[in-house]
């Protein structure tokens, strides 16, 4: 199947990526390739087959709840990028 | 000359024991092997000489007070730079974790750490354990110790070479889709993908979360069953984890094998397979036929669908898990005029040409629309694939396959077409997809001299049971004990 430039470019913003020109076809051909390949599944007869998303034999269960000190405020400051009077700092969410 | 740095673990715990040597004679021969072969090979991307000896000296202190922790206390081990070491960079191999130092240690650290075993440093890989060759890295590839113009193999080549090397006793690597078992076979050692749930993936970077395990690289299987051993077990950070019943592996891997079955499916061994893997393969058959094994010829229908599968699911699942370096909490973050503008260029500036391909392709199969076209329909050949298998671990004990096509390729050889890279794990991947053990071990070598494996493939949570197997066939063998000659 044939991937249009502008699909890819969608794509990539979905996945917060922007891509040079030359990245854009390069990795919109090699894209194209791979999903090739993997048209062979199609071929399979998967009508009624339950997927498999993981393969734990681990079911949900409880524990009890014990408070335990975790990682304090300055550790996690001290490996965030940019770290300001208790909260980690980012360029502006909304527009004015 | 290695002098103790070639050691196993086992060796290397009977020294220690009679006091032949101290764990700090033992981590200074290590570091001293490191700095006379590294240049060459490159297997670290961050060594810990410091603290190894600090903790070398506790080793030491504890023996001394006839307290040692086990057969691990005072043995030099590598880890993998996709486990987080508290105190010590880990980058997973890509620019877009530039300056992160984890503030707490991994699980199998911590239970390393409980064993008494001496951290060597962080060991390369392919960026985000994305790839069959180590060349990957964002900080340049590593190099086979058994011939230098060529791959380690991936992901977890920088472990692999680091043992082979002798540039540390044993390592950590992690398994997604072969990334423990290519490089094993690529390197000569044994390597185990354990079950899955059987060790915690705490702290350990994400990359497809249903298929990633951690597991030993070794130089013999008795040393992978050591390994093994001190880092599996339940773990309440990891809900994926399991409480395991059954005998430890040290003790798992004892006994004979006569009798038990093994299955080999003809769909293994057809054109694409290397003549000189294809004839090791064949005599490491024979010998364990004189060792009392049968073989059964089995049917995995689904054999050529595992890659197709593998590689919509694990991009699928990476897409979503790296989504997360987005230069806010942790790790490089470039300046934008908006949030949207600094994670675009954060993430464009921060991830290498295998993250993006993956990352662009994983959306894409998750995307609305494509969703049931590939993602879903991937799934649902998974189960199909699981049912092959489960149902073949029905009449056969455990399986026989080759561990890689060929043997070790030539650096930049695949760099410019993925899918033939991806090709070099078409024996390993199914076994991450059903959630089985595979264990590879070397059962051979080309006219090159290059090391050629094979993998065992167990029921769930039979990890001791290849184990054993494996170690019957080394008792016999003498392919584990060739070494590389990089002087």
């Amino acid at each position: 199947m044939a991937l249009t430039r502008k699909e890819v470019e969608a794509i990539a913003h979905l996945a917060r990526l922007s891509l040079t020109e030359a990245e854009l076809e390069k990795y919109g051909a090699q894209l194209e390739a791979i999903l090739g390949y993997v048209e062979s599944l199609n071929k399979l007869p998967l009508e009624g087959v339950e997927p498999t998303t993981h393969v734990s034999p681990a079911t949900d269960r409880t524990r009890t709840d014990n408070p335990a000190p975790g990682l304090t405020q300055a550790e996690v400051g001290a490996i965030a990028p940019e770290f300001r009077a208790g909260s980690v700092r980012v360029p502006r969410i909304l527009e004015e | 000359m290695a002098g103790p740095a070639a050691l196993t673990i086992h060796e290397a715990a009977a020294e220690l024991a009679a006091k032949k040597i101290s764990s700090v004679e033992l981590t200074q021969a290590v570091f001293a092997r490191i700095k006379a072969v590294e240049p060459r090979v490159h297997a670290y991307l961050h060594l810990t000489e410091e603290t190894a000896l600090a903790e070398a000296q506790a080793s030491d202190r504890r023996r001394a007070a006839d307290a040692p922790l086990g057969p691990l206390d005072g043995v030099p081990i590598a880890i993998k730079d996709n486990m987080c070491v508290r105190g010590v960079p880990a980058t997973c191999a890509s620019r877009i974790l530039a300056g992160f130092v984890p503030p707490y240690d991994a699980t199998v650290i911590t239970r390393l750490r409980a064993a008494g075993a001496v951290l060597t440093g962080k060991t390369n890989l392919d960026e985000f354990a994305f790839g069959s060759s180590t060349e990957n890295s964002a900080f340049g590839p590593t190099r086979n110790p058994w011939d230098l113009d060529r791959v380690p193999g991936g992901s977890s080549g920088g472990s692999a070479a680091a043992v082979a090397a002798d540039e540390a006793i044993a390592a950590l690597g992690s398994d997604t889709g072969g990334s423990i078992r290519q490089p094993a076979a690529l390197c000569g050692l044994a390597g185990l993908k354990p079950t899955y749930g059987r060790v915690s993936r705490y702290g350990l970077i994400a990359f497809a979360s249903s298929l990633d395990q951690i597991g030993p690289l070794t130089k013999d299987v008795e040393d992978c069953a050591i390994l093994q051993e001190a880092i599996e077990g339940w773990d309440a950070a990891d809900s994926t984890s399991v409480r395991l019943d059954g005998p430890p592996p040290t003790r798992a891997i004892q006994g004979d094998v006569q009798g038990l079955t093994l299955g080999i499916a003809k769909e293994w061994l057809t054109e694409g397979l290397d003549p000189e893997v294809r004839a090791a393969f064949d005599g490491a058959r024979a010998a364990l036929e004189k060792l009392g094994v049968k073989f059964r010829e089995i049917s995995l229908p689904l054999q050529d669908y595992a890659l197709p599968v593998y590689y919509l699911v694990a991009p699928a699942e990476a897409s979503s898990n790296l989504a997360r370096f987005d230069g806010v909490r942790y790790g490089l973050r470039e300046d934008g005029a908006n949030i949207i503008e600094m994670y675009k260029k954060t993430r464009s500036a921060g991830f290498g040409p295998e993250p993006k391909r993956r990352i662009i392709l994983g959306t894409y199969v998750l995307s609305a629309g494509y969703y049931d076209a590939y993602y879903l329909k991937a799934l649902k050949a998974r189960t199909r694939l699981r049912e092959d298998y489960l149902n073949a671990l029905k009449d056969c004990d455990a399986l026989l396959s080759p561990a890689t096509p060929t043997p070790a390729f030539r650096i930049g050889e695949k760099t410019d077409d993925p899918l033939q890279m991806y090709l070099s794990d078409i024996y390993t991947v199914s076994v991450n997809l059903v959630g089985l053990p595979g264990l590879v071990i070397p059962c051979g070598f080309s006219k090159a001299n290059l090391p050629i494996g094979m993998q065992f493939i167990g029921r769930a949570f039979d990890d001791g049971g290849l184990l054993r197997l494996a170690a019957r066939f080394q008792d016999a063998t003498d392919w584990h004990r060739r070494r590389p000659s990089l002087g």
